[in-house]
């Protein structure tokens, strides 16, 4: 027999055993958020301390230095990778006799993709292992985190990964592309293959956001016209609406500047809608030869990159990196930019020390300038004034064997000019 | 006109797969009031399932048959695994639940990766699902297409089993009333298992069929927990026909808000939405009346 309507105790029953249910999920949520918020203060406030102005010890046979990277969480995907160039990187120089013949000891931190806990382990690493350098970090957000330690406490670290420009430590020495390294010559790319409209595709933080500003500048200026622009929140895996509006546009071309499981989701749906790489080819600055596994070859075959380093680089120096590295982690192992950036930016210490004859920060500041490297990539050169290293830019087209093979290249390494200032365009975006 | 009929599809396949990841919830939670938040591992196990098998047999479409039914029964074994050993001794005690199994949760993912490394895999899908069907202009991804179909028959299987087998019967009785469902000769101990592992089993199917649609990583659950609880509390607890609704409903609005917005605003238009819902009616859209005083 069915009551009429639930008043009363027949009411009150149901909602007395569903409030408990409900509430207590809220409570969780609560919880999650406030252990996301726990730890923002610390590291600030041990960074304006700036305890150690250098209690870099180069006393003994060897000196110390600081490999910061996400080895746990949701970036451990990509940074272990960075960790492991940067381990045969120290691995090989210590081979052949350390850095001012001193063996370097390395000290590992896990920035478990917190930014927060990025900026705790700097200072730890800067201030109680007296580290001579850190290197690491991935995201942009772990790098704004870090900088403030490391100019309060005046030490150094270098960052190996693409980023969005605009910014210029004298603390960071950025061994990875700035904008005019990659995105600008991929634009470049685009203009000479005859490309008219762009459809803008990104996940919804500082690094896509940046980008396509400059996108939408150099647009402008270079007589093409952007016809959407799409942001989805990090970790979206639902991809139909977007796609759709990419389908309608019509676009000669997508530059994607997606990051992480966001990629497999866009692309399996970008190919079930029909869409291939002969008629609407997408541009990405987020997949390098690590994440062409994860996305599957058969999803993304035929796309292209911008990068400034590929597995398949035909020099003799690259040869013997990838030999190298695989003989160390495995055959079935790749090589990709931000890797072979963190292993080349350990070489540049050692060449900048070196110059300087000195483990001192502001030595091995003033040596910077000009010091250069014989990377996998190419030669590598290290701007004095900006911190950032010239690179050679790269279209590549990712091949049915995983591997990315070059397109285009910019034949030559291109200045960093990290606040595109050579650029009339783009005035007025920082 | 014809982006309209999209963001329809769009919607539908949004709200299907939504349905897939709440149906298992709508058991577990719903009927049984058990917050479980390893539903979204189980998920995870299932979609690991399917990889496992394309590894062992290679053929896409072939593994794709065989790991349906597999991941159901290896969602289903860990379902009752975890019912087994720990949900069973907390079950008035719903905050507890959620604490322990968020952690188990953790544990889950934690041994995925593991196992199975921290990279996301791919699982390739067979090349009868690759492409559209066209239909009148509109091309109609045929993995969504499978989805959708996929997600009805788990609802009519589910909707059978309830109505139509003495299985489904005891499980009602147990819902409207254990007590009484126990004097009646119900065991309410092997019914809330056999509950637990059809849900959890549930899990396991939707997990196969994500590997569709996305790659497959440790952390896969995770982005649909919340999802699905939302269906589940916004369909009414304690009704396999609130969760359809509610989750074609919501499937629909995510498609149509993020068509005319963005992604993230859409995602925000629809939470607030649901809260504005529960405001009006904090039973949900289909609500069990029960004469029990419990």
């Amino acid at each position: 027999m069915r009551p009429r309507k639930s008043t009363g105790t027949t009411g009150t029953t149901r909602t007395g055993t569903t409030r408990p249910v409900v509430a207590s999920l809220a409570v969780l949520a609560v919880a999650a958020l406030s252990a996301c918020g726990a730890r923002v203060d610390a590291a600030s406030g041990d960074a304006s301390a700036s305890a150690a102005a250098g209690c870099v010890d180069t006393s003994g046979d060897t000196v110390k230095v600081g490999f910061l990277n996400s080895l746990s969480g949701t970036m451990a995907i990509s940074e272990q990778t960075v960790h492991d160039s940067l381990e045969l990187a120290a691995k090989e120089i210590n081979a052949d006799g350390g850095v001012l013949d001193k063996q370097l000891e390395v000290v590992t931190e896990d920035g478990q993709s917190e930014p927060t806990v990025f900026a705790e382990k700097a200072t730890k690493l800067i201030t109680s292992d007296c580290v001579a350098a850190v290197f690491g970090g991935w995201t942009s957000a772990s790098r704004k985190a870090m900088l403030p330690v490391f100019e309060a406490n005046d030490s150094l670290l270098f960052y190996p990964v693409q980023y969005e420009g605009l910014e210029a430590s004298k603390n960071i020495f950025y061994t990875g592309a700035t904008t005019n390294q990659q995105i600008v010559p991929a634009l470049d790319y685009l203009k000479e293959q005859g490309t008219k409209t762009l459809f803008l595709v990104g996940s919804d933080y500082v690094f896509p956001r940046t980008a396509n500003k400059i996108i939408n500048a150099y647009a402008e200026a270079n007589g093409m016209e952007v016809v959407g622009e799409e942001y989805a929140p990090l970790g979206h895996t639902d991809f139909s609406t977007i796609v759709n509006k990419v389908k309608a546009a019509g676009a000669d071309a997508v530059f994607n500047t997606l990051n992480g499981d966001s990629n497999v989701a866009f692309f399996k749906e970008y190919n079930n809608a029909g869409l291939s790489a002969d008629d609407m080819p997408v541009v990405s600055v987020s997949i390098a030869e690590e994440e062409v596994g994860g996305i599957g070859v058969d999803n993304v075959e035929g796309q292209l990159t911008a990068w400034n380093y590929y597995q398949t680089v035909d020099s003799p120096e690259n040869d013997a990196f990838v030999k190298a590295f695989q003989a160390e982690y495995g055959k079935d192992r790749v090589t990709s930019d931000p890797m072979e950036a963190a292993y080349t930016s350990l070489y540049l210490w050692k060449a900048m020390v070196e110059k300087a004859e000195s483990f001192d920060v502001a030595d091995v500041q003033a040596a910077a300038d000009g010091v250069s490297f014989d990377a996998p990539e190419g030669t590598v050169v290290v701007d004095g004034d900006n911190h950032h290293v010239a690179k050679t830019a790269l279209i590549g087209k990712i091949g049915a064997d995983g591997l990315i093979h070059t397109e285009w290249s910019s034949d030559e390494p291109i200045e960093p000019d990290p606040f595109l200032e050579g650029y009339d365009w783009a005035e007025g975006l920082s | 006109m014809d982006t309209l009929l999209s963001q329809l599809f769009a919607g539908l396949s949004l709200g299907s797969v939504l349905l897939l990841a709440a149906l298992g919830l709508a058991l577990t939670f719903g009927q049984m009031g058990v917050i479980n938040m390893a539903h979204g591992e189980f998920m995870m196990a299932g979609a690991y399932t399917a990889f496992v098998i394309q590894g062992l047999l290679g053929d896409p479409g072939a593994s794709l048959l065989v790991s349906l039914p597999l991941g159901f029964l290896v969602g289903g074994a860990l379902g009752l695994l975890l019912e087994a050993t720990l949900i069973h001794r907390m079950y008035r005690r719903p905050l507890d639940t959620l604490l322990v199994t968020w952690g188990v949760a953790l544990v889950l993912q934690q041994v995925a990766r593991d196992v199975f490394g921290a990279p996301n895999v791919d699982v390739a899908a067979p090349g009868w699902l690759s492409g559209a069907v066209t239909v009148g202009g509109l091309a109609l991804p045929k993995t969504r297409l499978f989805i959708l179909a996929l997600a009805v028959v788990c609802v009519v299987a589910l909707a059978l089993v309830l109505r139509a087998t003495p299985l489904g019967r005891r499980i009602r009785a147990v819902v409207q009333h254990r007590d009484l469902a126990e004097a009646s000769g119900i065991s309410s101990r092997a019914t809330d298992r056999l509950t637990f592992f059809i849900g959890s089993g549930l899990a396991g199917v939707a997990g196969v069929a994500l590997t569709l649609l996305g790659s497959v990583g440790p952390t896969l659950g995770t982005s649909y927990i919340v999802d699905a609880f939302l269906v589940v509390v916004a369909g009414g607890i304690g009704q396999v026909k609130g969760t359809v609704i509610a989750a074609t409903a919501l499937g629909l609005l995510q498609a149509f808000f993020e068509y005319s917005t963005t992604a993230s605003v859409a995602k925000v238009l629809v939470f607030v939405v649901i809260v504005a819902f529960l405001q009006v009616r904090p039973q949900g859209l289909v609500s069990v009346r029960t004469r029990s005083l419990a």
